[in-house]
């Protein structure tokens, strides 16, 4: 593999130098595996998380001493960079995958059409059966509203900051929409419940929570509709104006067309986000074990807000019932995710290039 | 101080797009040879090849030999970094590193490659800022970011940054396209300085520079958009700009194409 | 989706303006439709004024009603007569744990960044950059499922092993039981916090100027030393805000903490055996029973957290806003 350096004079210095062969970086990682998993053996130490340290720990320190010994101190540095942005990719891939991992494994025990068509209605927590048909209507029917209130707004308002927007009020909108995106979930939920549930009397409702989620959707449709809009190139409005189309008719029917693909994916991933919050829904809509259609009268459930009490109630049957209700919610948060990437993808702005 | 590069039957590619085919030439040591073409002939891409830079473009590969004084640089276990530190480059537009001084852009390469004491450093600062005629300029204000500085100033930085470690080999890539004529002028008449002590190979779209600057020309042509670039002829630049052989040559010189 | 203000700025086309909003809404169709999109924006700004004031009247109410020291004192009995509370034990709790999450995340999500904008290669950085950004859109209650499920009994032997190594600074000693701590807490929030910061991180590096890049590289510098000299400096700032974006997250975390975390109302010197507490858990554990005076006082915690929150989003964007003027600067 090596060859002996070529002599040149002394400025240039030698071309080649020696390398270590190109698979010592795969070696290395599996004698550390090794090592950590025969330390990990040898001392008896109950979790994998040790065994992983040891590899880590090893597989760092053992490449960085080789290259200082046959690369030099630079490359030294150069490896010992690589390898740890490599050790920190997987210290960051094995949770998440572990996440997916579990919700998927444990999640598919009790899912079935039965746990999907019924509620915990006369149900006993420590037994298994019931279902989240009660949740699935609360999510919908809470996610629904929240859009229905802040999707308009939210369009509205971003098409206030890039058509017409200049001056004081739209500094102040920009400059609230940003400290909106920053409200944590349960400080919309205690607004909501201090003004409408403590000071006008109102009860837990599925339409109380639907107003706190609203809040933490509007800032972020606002923001993507306001990138959208921006990308929509300023020839088309120009064309449009010169027309003689009034304004508002251009932006009706030349500017949103135009960007329509990236404020339903914006819109699309808003509810997405919303439809995992637990916190507004705790303390708005309380939580219920039976259908309730209604969303303007008394408690109802949702998804997010059933793994939390399934889970509260601390028992293997109940854990089931957790796993598979965050089965369900995963993966109509991810389906979400990807029809809305998709509709990116498939509707990109125009740009005109 | 100064190397000679001979090149036999280089290919280069980007993923499956070859954008140069089968060149062959030699560059003599101590002098300078300028490439000249009509766009997208491949003469940058031929340039970076030179010092592996190519590669670094997502997909870039080459087939061929280059060799700068029967070393070759495409052998395998050469590491391109020795290789890029060995031929220096300047590129098109000025590009000092904007968080740097002016000092620290000079000694930027010193310093990676080990431990030198100030007044080393000072010395080489001095003697490369001095080479790239940007001393007087910026004597009083090296503590200041190099990026203050004018798009000509700017340009000799970096050729300063590019000398600052001896290298063999100069290769430019069009160092006055983004640089009023002033500056130009300063760095032509730089360039005629620095020929004394290393190889240049400058890539230029402007013909009066490669007849004013370069000893020797190569010319670089494509049989159409989409083919492969090819070197058409090399020769001195005195008889490429009086007398060249390939008809193609002529026609591109006299402003009939490119 | 990430609405945090990475850099990523689209190409900006801010169209043409009338010389003010008004003159070009003569017609009645402009005048309406001027009036509902501005009504909107309107509309945003009383919803941000109505959180701050009813937050404020309510908490003016519950301070009325405390007998204790709202800032100092150890104790949560809000529904007792009289009642006494104070948040010294959650700023704690809620502080350090959001600091350890920082602390555990960004330096892996600067290394992912890297990874994804530098170092791998491209059949690999996209799918990842892909996966990192679905990985932001898992609901915080699912991490916390899996939190207090699993990650939870399978800390105790790392527990045990810092309490045999560094046992003796207090800090990280270990007594035992599950180990449902501020610790865990803050593993958990880093794991959650990991995608946003590795996005904003990756979006900064993947802008840093490739003419740079190319200089380090034609001087002979090797990968590391391209990203130290042309990629990090470049993209410090961006990293800083994206660590407070982070930051902004984990301190407003509630299920995920409610979950994992087993409260209490002390501050317990060892980071790793269970108690403390953070506002946000505190309101999600203790709204059900709580009375009136009760919830009152849990909403004062609450303004309380949305202060920090916007102070640290605040300081996030001012960063970003300060390197979009520098970088522009060099363009």
């Amino acid at each position: 593999m090596e060859k002996p350096p070529v002599t040149v004079p002394p400025s240039g210095g030698a071309l080649k130098q020696p390398r270590l062969p190109r698979w010592a970086p795969a070696g290395l990682a599996l004698l550390s595996a090794g090592v950590g998993a025969g330390a990990g053996l040898v001392f008896d130490l109950a979790s994998r998380i040790q065994w992983g340290l040891i590899a880590a720990i090893v597989y760092v320190a053992a490449t960085y001493a080789l290259t200082t010994a046959v690369e030099g101190h630079r490359q030294a540095k150069d490896r010992l960079a690589t390898s740890l942005i490599w050790v920190s990719f997987l210290v960051a891939v094995l949770p998440l995958a572990s996440l997916i991992w579990e919700t998927v494994a444990r999640g598919t025990k009790v899912l079935d059409g039965y746990f999907l068509t019924h509620s915990m209605s006369g149900v006993i927590t420590l037994q298994p059966g019931g279902g989240i048909y009660h949740a699935i209507i609360g999510t919908i029917e809470q996610v629904g509203i929240a859009t229905l209130i802040a999707a308009p707004i939210g369009l509205l308002t971003a098409i206030y900051l890039v058509e017409y927007g200049r001056g004081k009020l739209a500094t102040a909108v920009t400059f609230f929409v940003d400290v909106m995106t920053g409200i944590p979930s349960i400080v919309a939920g205690l607004f909501v419940l201090s003004f409408w549930i403590i000071i006008l009397d109102f009860g837990y409702s599925g339409f109380a929570g639907a107003m706190a989620l609203a809040i933490l959707m509007m800032p972020i449709v606002v923001r993507s509709t306001e990138e959208m809009l921006k990308l929509v190139p300023n020839e088309l409005r120009e064309a449009s104006l010169a027309l003689g189309v009034p304004k508002w008719r251009t932006i009706l029917k030349v500017v949103l067309p135009t960007a329509i693909g990236g404020i339903t994916t914006g819109v699309m991933l808003a509810v997405a986000r919303i439809a995992g919050e637990t916190a507004p829904i705790l303390l708005l809509v309380f939580g219920a074990q039976s259908i309730n259609n209604n969303p303007f009268e008394g408690a109802q459930s949702s998804l997010p807000y059933y793994v939390y009490e399934q889970w509260a109630n601390g028992n293997e049957a109940s854990y089931d019932r957790a796993w598979a209700a965050a089965l369900v919610l995963i993966a109509f948060v991810m389906i979400l995710n990807l029809v809305a990437r998709g509709i990116a993808r498939w509707k990109a702005p125009k740009t005109g290039r | 101080m100064a190397k000679r590069i001979d090149v036999s039957g280089l290919t280069a590619y980007y993923g499956s797009h070859k954008a140069i085919e089968d060149i062959s030439m030699s560059v003599e040591p101590r002098s300078v040879t300028a490439f000249i073409g009509p766009s997208g002939c491949g003469k940058s891409t031929f340039l970076r090849t030179l010092n592996r830079m190519h590669e670094v473009t997502p997909g870039g590969r080459v087939e061929g030999k280059v060799t700068l004084d029967d070393e070759d640089l495409y052998a395998g276990g050469v590491d391109p970094v020795s290789v890029r530190r060995t031929i220096g480059m300047v590129f098109q537009r000025p590009n000092p590193f904007p968080t740097m001084s002016i000092y620290d852009n000079v000694a930027a390469g010193l310093r990676l490659n080990g431990s030198y004491r100030k007044s080393q450093l000072d010395d080489v600062v001095e003697k490369s800022l001095k080479g790239a005629n940007l001393w007087n300029e910026v004597k009083d204000r090296l503590n200041k970011p190099g990026s203050g500085l004018s798009g000509g100033q700017q340009q000799r930085l970096c050729i300063a940054r590019a000398i600052a470690v001896e290298p063999q080999v100069l290769l430019m890539d069009e160092p006055c396209s983004a640089l009023d004529p002033i500056s130009t002028l300063a760095i032509e008449d730089l360039i005629s300085e620095l020929k004394e002590r290393f190889t240049i190979v400058i890539v230029t779209h402007n013909m009066q520079q490669a007849a004013r600057v370069s000893d020797r020309t190569a010319f670089f042509n494509l049989a159409a958009v989409g083919q492969p670039g090819k070197l058409i002829e090399i020769d001195d630049t005195e008889r490429i700009f009086s007398n060249p052989s390939v008809q193609a040559t002529e026609d591109y010189i006299s402003g009939r194409f490119g | 989706m990430d609405i945090a203000p990475t850099a990523s700025a689209a190409p900006q086309n801010p169209p043409p303006k009338g010389p003010s909003g008004k003159d070009s809404a003569t017609r009645p169709g402009d005048r309406i439709f001027l009036g509902l999109s501005r009504g909107s924006g309107i509309a945003l700004l009383v919803v941000m004024a109505a959180i701050a004031v009813f937050l404020t009247w309510r908490t003016l109410v519950a301070l009325a009603e405390n007998e204790g020291n709202f800032l100092t004192t150890f104790e949560w009995s809000a529904n007792a007569d009289p009642p006494v509370f104070g948040i010294a034990v959650l700023a704690y709790g809620t502080v350090v744990s959001s600091v350890i999450a920082m602390l555990l995340a960004v330096p892996v999500a600067v290394g992912i960044a890297l990874f994804i904008s530098h170092y791998a290669p491209r059949r690999i950085a996209t799918p990842l950059a892909y996966v990192v950004d679905l990985l932001a859109a898992v609901p915080s209650i699912i991490y916390g499922l899996w939190g207090a499920l699993f990650l939870v009994p399978h800390l105790t032997g790392l527990y045990e092993w810092f309490d045999q190594f560094f046992g003796w600074t207090g800090v990280l000693s270990y007594g035992g039981g599950a180990p449902r701590s501020l610790f865990t807490v803050g593993i958990l929030l880093a794991i959650m916090i990991l995608p946003i910061v590795t996005n904003v991180s990756r979006e900064v590096f993947k802008q840093s100027p490739k003419m740079q890049e190319e200089a380090a590289l034609a001087l002979g510098a090797t990968r590391w030393e391209v990203v130290r000299m042309a990629v990090l400096p470049f993209g410090r700032s961006g990293v800083i805000s994206a660590s407070m974006l982070g930051l902004g997250r984990a301190l407003g975390e509630t299920m995920a903490v409610a979950t994992v975390l087993s409260p209490n109302f002390l501050i317990n010197v060892s980071l790793l055996n269970p108690g403390g507490g953070t506002f946000a858990q505190n309101i999600a554990a203790g709204f059900k029973e709580a009375g009136d005076i009760g919830r009152d006082a849990l909403i004062a915690s609450g303004l309380v957290l949305f202060v920090i929150t916007l102070l640290v989003n605040g300081a996030a964007r001012l960063i970003i806003a300060r390197r979009k003027e520098y970088s522009g600067a060099n363009a």
